[in-house]
């Protein structure tokens, strides 16, 4: 067994684990952060995206060991301080991005590290930058929406701020 | 002005809150105290004789609790069949035991020979590592059309793997065949529904628990119909009475059909934790789910449909293969029977039709249902063969649909293959479709393409389906061995709100937001003060699912007719109160008032009335304001539409570009246009995915060689094209009071036939008149190139 600490969500935690142990499974299993889901055992489906220092990255290809000292943030350290939606969040409530919402979280990490780089993307940039989220249920077209949406309103956000 | 709230706002979901932070509760996510986990040894290898399984070093192995195998099991029932069908000579289908842990023989890839279980995950695998399996491989049967031939047999008591040979309409056979002798012109199209794995997001977990003190078990299952499970398990698998089973459905991600039937897994789970007195807790993973969730549609068909000079349909002859796979699923049978034969009038007033459908065993995982079940293949089968058939007559493809449609005046409509369309008007989606898919502007489209080198196609299918699933006497008749009614109770609580309790079970679908608003609708009131339970069977009185798009036609209803109960109950205390009689009480915009008079008193006035029934007329009303209802639907309902695609090919690559895809659907009225369109776009994508990208393929040996997403291809954001769709054309179901039809299935069904059509035009100049899905760059080139 091995100690690991890190930051998740803006609290430090650290736990016992085996060497195997991967980072999903340390979110779920021993910090009980189940928003992070596992959809596969392939590193394709994206269920399991979480952010590891600032970059999205599928926590079920992470040993929870390697993310020793990381700062992690996870689907439920994405809600605004007072517990509203933040701005992709509200964007997929808005314009129906989720079905059964399994896919969801990963989606949305996904999609926040997409416009922490591409602030305006294009509808074929969104598409592409999310080969490596399977939806099921939606068939994307909502998906779409929602980031660009969510881009509008960060970019007037933005705009407001200058 | 688009509405608020109510029915036909797009009100906005309010179960995304708890998706959306990480909130959601699925299977997985709950941990129960002193939880044990189980791993499962599955077969791998497709057929044999089981010769040992020793697990002596499995047991000794570290944190192991127990390990299982079939012979821990004796006495079980196996997992039932939920639907017999009848043979064309009278005699029952076959139907082969389905045990829960392989007994003597293994029949398919993965299926399950032990189970470890153990204090973790981890050990439980390492554990099963050192089971000793002894199989004697046999031949596997894989392809249907050997299978029926003999030889080697998936079950020593099933000869020539033929589960059952079903005519249907079996009295118009001679006329069928006279009608194709004698006709103008036969076009015929052999056409494979490739089978598909329904994969959604949430892999299948079950977590059984068993309490000694009160001898009660408690499943919680990835399910799209709890109370379905409980009838299944409790009663034909463990003998555990209802009152002593109780199982729970929490958030369910996605299901597809597949999340309908019971599972082994589920009846081991709670089977073992009384063995153990321990929680247990499975959960599928991805390569599992590819092994062992029951996979789709996989029939083998040739159609022959005969026409007039004029390209007036007269007779449509069809025989199929269907693959039941090893076992037999929940509703197997039932899928390439009577969810597909009684679809093959589609959209026309073709006279005369008769299929055969062969049922075949083969060593593969069991087939079902998934997203549209019968009518996907039936859909397809219809509109290929029409879309040849406009080919070879020369006819304007969607003149030729139009020359056939039953026309708006002539419902209610009784098709040859035994069902009555209630209402439609198909030449209506038609006309909006060709509309939003600008179709005058094709050839203009077309001649770029071909100034670039490339070739443009336009599909056009139209579909009709079947669902609001179904008239309990009907489908009795039919071998159903369940009634498909649902039931719920709607409680107005003491300060005014008012809980909904649900048969139905939402997986993605929405219905939490959507019986709310249908609920605030009739009582005039805010969908705040309404919460829908749905997926619990100690909470809900009764119920049978979700699935054949019926939740809001058949579920939807059940809550309508307890709602209008509570308003006549209301009603009568309102007018105790206002000391009128009952029948000069109005109820309006959440209120009560008596006609002609300046009396009125409040909803929640009435509510705290009936739970403080200080003034109330006890002799002749129960205190309280609850009810409960049961609907069983007359019909069926028929969404209809028209789907058009376009698409552009690359002659060097066979690769092929999806330009733009419409949708125009009739679902009858509409509740909440946005999560009806997200229903579309979902059920677009399955059927997009299946016409170009998914198959499930096994080899001859029975390996399944597409067993992860490495190899499947699931269809990603940028497969995939932006849709139109349109719900403008509504003609309303005449028989549930929503005037409701069914949304969830229309996009998987109408969409293949649309883009195969739509490729096939594009290569019409190379000579190509059919290619089999997926349309894969490879297969199109091959197909222009042989």
């Amino acid at each position: 067994m091995t100690t690991v600490s890190m930051t998740v969500n803006g609290k430090s935690v650290s736990g016992e684990v085996e060497g195997r142990t991967l980072l999903v499974q340390f979110l779920r299993e021993d910090l009980g952060l189940t928003g992070t889901h596992v959809g596969c055992d392939t590193s394709q489906c994206g269920a399991c995206v979480v952010h590891v220092n600032g970059e999205s990255v599928k926590a079920c290809a992470v040993l929870a060991a390697a993310a020793d000292g990381a700062d992690v943030t996870t689907i439920e350290g994405m809600a605004n301080e007072d517990g509203s939606l933040g701005v992709i969040q509200q964007a997929f409530q808005d314009h129906h991005g989720l079905q059964c919402g399994f896919c969801t979280p990963g989606m949305v990490m996904s999609a926040a590290d997409l416009l922490q780089k591409n602030g305006n993307p294009t509808e074929d940039e969104i598409r592409e930058w999310l080969e490596g989220n399977i939806c099921r249920c939606t068939g994307y077209h909502n998906i779409v929406k929602s980031i660009q949406a969510a881009a509008a309103t960060l970019n007037g956000h933005a705009q407001a701020a200058e | 002005m688009p509405k608020d709230q109510g029915i036909g706002a797009s009100s906005k979901r309010r179960e995304d809150i708890r998706f959306l932070t990480g909130n959601g509760q699925y299977t997985d996510d709950i941990n129960r105290p002193g939880q044990t986990y189980a791993y499962i040894l599955r077969s791998d290898v497709a057929h044999g004789t089981i010769n040992s399984v020793d697990t002596s070093a499995a047991s000794a192995a570290p944190g192991v609790v127990r390990v299982f195998t079939s012979a821990d099991m004796e006495g079980l029932g196996g997992v039932p069949c939920g639907w017999q069908v009848t043979d064309k000579d009278g005699e029952p289908m076959k139907e082969p035991m389905h045990p829960i842990l392989a007994a003597g023989k293994v029949r398919h890839v993965g299926d399950p020979i032990a189970v470890v279980v153990a204090e973790s995950l981890a050990q439980a695998r390492d554990a099963a590592e050192m089971i000793e399996v002894d199989i004697s491989e046999l031949p596997a049967v894989i392809d249907m059309a050997s299978a029926i031939q003999g030889g080697a047999e998936v079950h020593d008591d099933v000869p020539n793997n033929l589960c059952f040979d079903w005519e249907f309409v079996a009295e118009n056979k001679d006329a069928v065949d006279a009608a194709i002798a004698g006709a103008h012109h036969v076009t015929t199209l052999e056409l494979v529904n490739q089978r598909l794995v329904a994969n959604p997001m949430e892999p299948r977990c079950a977590i059984g628990e068993y309490n000694r003190s009160t001898d009660e078990h408690t499943l919680y299952t990835t399910s799209q119909n709890p109370h379905v499970i409980r009838l299944q398990m409790g009663a034909f698998v463990l003998s555990i009475p209802e009152h002593k089973l109780r199982v729970v459905a929490p958030d369910v991600g996605g299901g597809f059909g597949t999340k309908i039937y019971h599972y082994a897994e589920e009846a081991f789970v709670t089977w073992a934790s009384k063995q153990i007195n321990r929680p247990i807790k499975w959960t599928s993973d991805r390569s599992e789910a590819f092994m062992s969730d029951a996979q789709g549609r996989d029939h083998v068909t040739k159609v022959e449909l005969a026409m007039d000079a004029e390209g007036h349909f007269l007779a449509l002859r069809c025989s199929t293969l269907a693959n039941m796979g090893a076992y037999l699923s929940t509703f197997a049978p039932c899928v390439p029977t009577w969810l597909h034969g009684t679809l093959l009038a589609g959209n026309y007033r073709t006279p005369l039709i008769f299929t055969n459908v062969k049922a075949v065993f083969t060593n593969t995982v069991p087939v079902d249902a998934y997203r549209g079940a019968g009518r996907p293949e039936a859909t397809y089968q219809l509109e290929r063969t029409i879309d040849k058939a406009a080919r070879e007559m020369g006819i304007d493809p969607v003149e030729l649909r139009r020359r056939n449609f039953i026309q708006p005046d002539q419902y209610p409509y009784a098709t040859p293959v035994a069902v009555e369309y209630d209402s439609g008007n198909y030449g209506a989606t038609m006309d909006k479709a060709l509309e939003i898919a600008d179709r005058a502007g094709f050839e203009a489209r077309k001649a770029d393409s071909t100034s670039r080198g490339k070739l443009r196609g336009m599909g056009i299918a139209s579909y009709i389906e079947a669902c609001g699933i179904a008239p309990s006497t009907l489908v009795g008749a039919l071998g159903a061995r369940a009634g498909l009614y649902e039931a719920a109770t709607v409680r107005v609580n003491p300060t005014g709100s008012v809980t909904v309790l649900t048969g139905s079970h939402s997986h993605g679908q929405g219905h939490e937001t959507t019986f709310a608003q249908v609920v605030a609708d009739r009582l005039g009131c805010d969908e705040a003060n309404i919460e829908i339970v749905h997926g619990d069977t100690s909470k809900i009185p009764f119920g049978m699912g979700t699935y054949g798009s019926r939740s809001l036609a058949v579920g939807g209803s059940a809550i309508v007719k307890s709602v209008d109960k509570i308003v006549a109950k209301a009603k009568k205390i309102a007018a105790h109160l206002m000391e009128a009689s009952d029948a000069d009480v109005e109820f309006k915009d959440g209120a009560f008032s008596v006609a002609g008079t300046d009396k009125s008193v409040a909803w929640g006035d009435v509510a705290l009335t009936a739970y403080v029934p200080h003034n109330f007329p006890h002799e002749t009303l129960e205190p309280g304001l609850e009810e409960t209802s049961f609907y069983d639907p007359a019909n069926f309902t028929y969404p209809a539409g028209a789907y058009i695609c376009e698409v552009e090919v690359d002659p060097e690559t066979g690769v092929v570009d999806i330009l733009n895809f419409t949708a125009a659907d009739d679902f009858g009225n509409v509740v909440n246009p946005m999560i009806v369109e997200g229903q579309v776009h979902g059920g677009l994508a399955q059927g997009i995915g299946q016409a170009m990208l998914e198959g499930c393929v096994y080899d001859s040996d029975g390996q399944l060689v597409s067993a992860s997403y490495m190899d499947y291809t699931m269809p990603r954001a940028d497969d995939l094209p932006k849709f139109n769709v349109d719900h403008s054309s509504q003609t309303p179901c005449t028989h549930n009071p929503l005037g409701v039809k069914g949304c969830g299935e229309a996009g998987a069904i109408g969409s293949p036939p649309a883009l195969v059509n739509a490729v096939i035009d594009a290569l019409a100049g190379h000579g190509v008149t059919h290619i089999d899905m997926p349309l894969t760059p490879k297969r199109v080139w091959e197909a222009m190139n042989k």
